[in-house]
């Protein structure tokens, strides 16, 4: 107990201490700045003590920096330093101090478990509220850029606007500087992709997880089952690069010798690699609630007569149902917001069209796209990104929640 | 069948009508049956495919032209003043020990174009592993010493067939010229695939011959640690919390219903929070393990907690029951009995997860860890990249070197993930402990 109340005051005040340590020493520096300095706009002050940040770093010459910045820099060391040794003076004091008083404190009577137990419990309670805090954090955070986003255009706009070119401006004569944000070629695009991807999945997952649950031998099972978690399991870089590299090409091969012209970034082929990655979320969630039909319905079936496929298909699909439908939905929300295989094997230009064959671009790859590279927190085009992104966070939210509600409540029905 | 509901049918009449039509009945549970193998082979298939195509394109990675020439270290060339000063030996021009060699061995070749065709055979990076060698010992000068330099991406591409040689000279990275030297050069045994030694201990380059992994594998090394040490702690707290402590009221309702959710939150999501609230809010740097890792660790936080629940609650209650019988406080039961029980599978479900983060580059693009970056991180706050994200980028360049060095990433990529997956398989053979 002792050392918990030795250290935890002293933690906390070194936390607090680096947090705001930097923030103070440039705050100082500034008003140390050359006044002229001093004076430029927020954002080039913001540059200027970049570079001074940048020297103390050592990340560049210091010949290649003004008087200023390398005086300000000096002044940062030194600061530093200061800032340190208070830092160590104060932890101490505190440590011994907290010490001295606890040793006071220390009684037969004295329930130190107890305290200590406390202590512990508070730590576990931090631990289990971080879930809570990350999903404040994604829906504040998202939101709060996407209501930036929604100043400079109007969510009307945005939501059912068909013309999309992200292209802002930097200077006010450049030529076409206006751009356009109508999401709507983004979220056909995602919906054509996800489309064919469920086209693929579904099938090729469902009738896998009826072959395995219901047909095959245990040791065929046990070996075909991890098998096709092994598909879940390749991180979806692999599957844009296989995309890009074989399936692309080939499909426009095969195009090409049926007379159709078909882009090499077409939705079919990203469509296609991603339904093959989504077989096994398909496969073992289907095999689950499958295997969760109990036997009693299935003998019903038998012993009136009905074949195992008739069995199957009348009786153990029908009463499966809105589980395999749940964990349809859950595969649909992955498609949705699978992101790699599409930026990788998906165009980049915002196409609104029905025809596989063509390129599309999706939310994510636009997302991708708009925030790789050089940003500014206060463009349009950045900001953008987090509009498309709080879209997509309550798109796929509304579809899990509601896929996790059917899934468990089918559960209830058959415990 | 019309007459199925009339009532009068001897018995005899069903069981004609039931047996004509078993035939079709059987036929089509035949078929019902082969649909559903159909679909795992076909399934199955892909995965071989994939497998296949990554490896036949990624084997060829591991391997790497190069040349043998006599190089002179010229004196005159790399130190004339004799100081044998190292910023001097920095400077030196050692690409031109290289164009000296390659003329030695070819001295019917003249004038400008020719040599600079010549020296196209070998790499750009040779000369920096000349330098590095004079640097290291400056002994070297004034001797000549026989070395293997990796040959160029073009040289490299032809020794392993992937250029046609067919093809018209327009058409191919190599000229008929080169062609001449490369094919005297194999002939005297002076150009060979040797283990590509570059493509383990190396950074990132622009040229596909001497680009490297390593710095992405350190990379992924740190943000994979430190990832680990923040989400194993947290992730084994709240699921004890929550097992064990924990009433159930709506708060803790509210905190399953959120971890359920956040598991099926897409990646690129956690990227966008990573931006807006680490790097946008808190000021972290960008590109670093340390932002790489916090993100990670949020995403694959909600796969720990529900393995470890799991864990949990495999654990049988009369262990529960019986260490409180025993006088131990309930942190002393948890920390004494039901955790080191429940260990095992707390491990099994935190490797998929670490599996899981290894394999994840979408979140990681959006906090800029795609930087070009040709050194060795040091740190977790170092400018650095991750292995997918190397894939990805690698997977964007147009030289044709580059399909392959993609594919060999992929191959490291993978065999790291079998080893973690094998890794939690046998932990979970090993202390399944049926109660």
């Amino acid at each position: 107990m002792t050392a918990l109340w030795c250290a935890l005051p002293a933690l906390a005040v070194i936390l607090v201490w680096v947090a705001f340590q930097d923030a103070i020493i440039l705050r100082l520096i500034t008003d140390h700045l050359p006044s002229g300095v001093r004076d430029l706009p927020r954002n080039e002050l913001s540059l200027v003590l970049n570079d001074v940040r940048n020297l103390v770093a050592g990340n560049v010459p210091e010949a290649s920096v003004s008087e200023a910045v390398r005086a300000a820099s000096a002044e940062y060391v030194h600061l530093r330093g200061i800032s340190r040794m208070a830092l160590t003076v104060l932890v101490m004091v505190m440590a011994v101090g907290t010490i001295l008083v606890v040793r006071s404190r220390i009684t037969p009577e004295l329930r130190a478990r107890n305290r200590v137990e406390i202590v512990v419990e508070w730590l576990l309670i931090g631990c289990s509220t971080i879930a809570v805090f990350t999903t404040i954090g994604i829906v504040a955070s998202v939101a709060f850029e996407a209501f930036r986003f929604f100043q400079h255009i109007s969510p009307i706009d945005f939501l059912f606007g068909t013309s999309w070119s992200p292209q802002m401006a930097i200077r006010a004569d450049q030529v076409g500087s206006s751009g356009s944000f109508g999401a709507v070629p983004l979220f056909a695009g995602t919906a054509l992709i996800s489309f064919i991807a469920m086209l693929i999945a579904v099938p090729i997952g469902l009738y896998s997880a009826i072959y395995l649950a219901e047909y095959a031998h245990p040791r065929f099972r046990t070996w075909a089952k991890p098998l096709l978690e092994v598909l879940a399991g390749v991180p979806t870089v692999v599957y844009g690069f296989f995309a890009a590299l074989t399936i692309g090409p080939a499909l426009r091969g095969w195009g090409e010798g049926l007379g159709l012209n078909v882009a090499s970034e077409s939705a079919l082929a990203a469509g296609f690699v991603m339904g093959i990655m989504i077989i096994p979320f398909v496969s073992s969630l289907a095999d689950d609630m499958i295997s969760a039909v109990p036997q009693s319905l299935r003998d019903g079936a038998y012993a009136l007569g009905a074949t195992r496929s008739e069995t199957i298909k009348q009786v153990v699909l029908r009463a499966a149902l809105p589980g395999i439908v749940g964990g349809v939905l859950l595969a649909v929300s992955r498609a949705i917001g699978e992101t790699m295989i599409v930026v990788m094997a998906a165009g980049l230009a915002a196409n609104l069209t029905a025809n596989p064959l063509e390129a599309v671009t999706t939310v994510t790859v636009q997302i991708v796209t708009l925030l790789v590279g050089d940003q500014e927190f206060d463009s349009p085009k950045t900001l953008a990104a987090f509009a498309l992104g709080l879209v997509l966070f309550l798109v796929t939210l509304a579809l899990n929640v509601l896929a996790l509600h059917i899934v468990r409540k089918y559960r209830e029905q058959y415990e | 069948m019309s007459n199925t509901n009339k009532p009068r049918r001897t018995a005899q009449e069903t069981q004609a009508i039931v047996t004509a039509s078993l035939r079709r009945r059987y036929w089509a549970e035949r078929r019902f049956r082969t649909y559903g193998l159909a679909a795992i082979v076909a399934a199955l298939t892909f995965l071989v495919y994939l497998f296949f195509v990554i490896f036949s394109n990624g084997m060829g990675a591991f391997r790497q032209s190069e040349l043998k020439l006599d190089i002179y270290y010229d004196p005159a060339v790399i130190d004339p003043a004799g100081t044998r000063n190292p910023d001097d030996l920095h400077a030196a021009d050692y690409q031109a020990l290289i164009r000296a060699a390659l003329k030695k061995k070819f001295p019917d070749v003249e004038g400008r174009a020719g040599t600079r065709e010549l020296t196209r055979l070998v790499s750009g990076s040779a000369a920096f592993e000349l330098q590095r060698e004079v640097v290291k010992d400056p002994n070297l000068i004034g001797t000549t010493r026989s070395e293997w330099l990796l040959a160029s991406d073009a040289v490299d591409l032809l020794q392993k067939g992937h250029i046609e040689r067919a093809l018209p000279e327009a058409e191919r990275p190599v000229s008929d010229q080169q062609l001449g030297w490369v094919d005297r050069l194999r002939s005297e045994g002076s150009l060979d695939l040797k283990f590509n030694k570059t493509f383990l201990s190396k950074g990132d380059s622009r040229e596909p011959e001497a680009a490297g992994i390593w710095g992405a594998v350190v990379g992924s090394f740190f943000t994979l640690a430190l990832t680990l040490l923040l989400s194993f702690p947290i992730g084994v707290a709240a699921a004890v919390y929550l097992e064990e402590f924990a009433r159930r009221n709506r708060w803790t309702d509210l905190i399953e219903v959120n971890i359920n959710n956040l598991a099926a939150v897409p990646s690129i999501v956690f990227g966008l929070l990573g931006l807006a609230v680490f790097i946008g809010f808190f000021g972290l740097p960008r590109s670093a393990p340390l932002v790489g890792a916090m993100v990670l660790t949020l995403l694959t936080l909600p796969t720990i907690i529900i393995a470890s629940r799991a864990a949990l609650k495999s654990v049988p209650p009369s262990i529960r029951e019986a260490a409180l019988g025993m006088g131990a406080s309930k942190i002393q039961m948890v920390t004494h009995h039901v955790i080191p029980l429940a260990l095992p599978g707390m491990l099994t479900g935190t490797i998929i997860g670490m599996a899981r983060a290894l394999g994840e580059s979408a979140p990681l693009l959006m906090i800029g860890m795609v930087a070009f970056i040709v050194d060795i991180p040091k740190g977790v706050t170092d400018a650095s990249t991750v292995l997918p994200v190397q894939v990805f980028l690698w997977s964007d360049s147009p030289e044709r070197g580059f399909v392959e060095k993609t594919s060999g990433a992929i191959i490291v990529l993978l065999a790291f993930l079998v080893v973690m997956n094998t890794t939690a398989v046998i932990l979970r053979k090993k202390f399944e402990r049926r109660w």
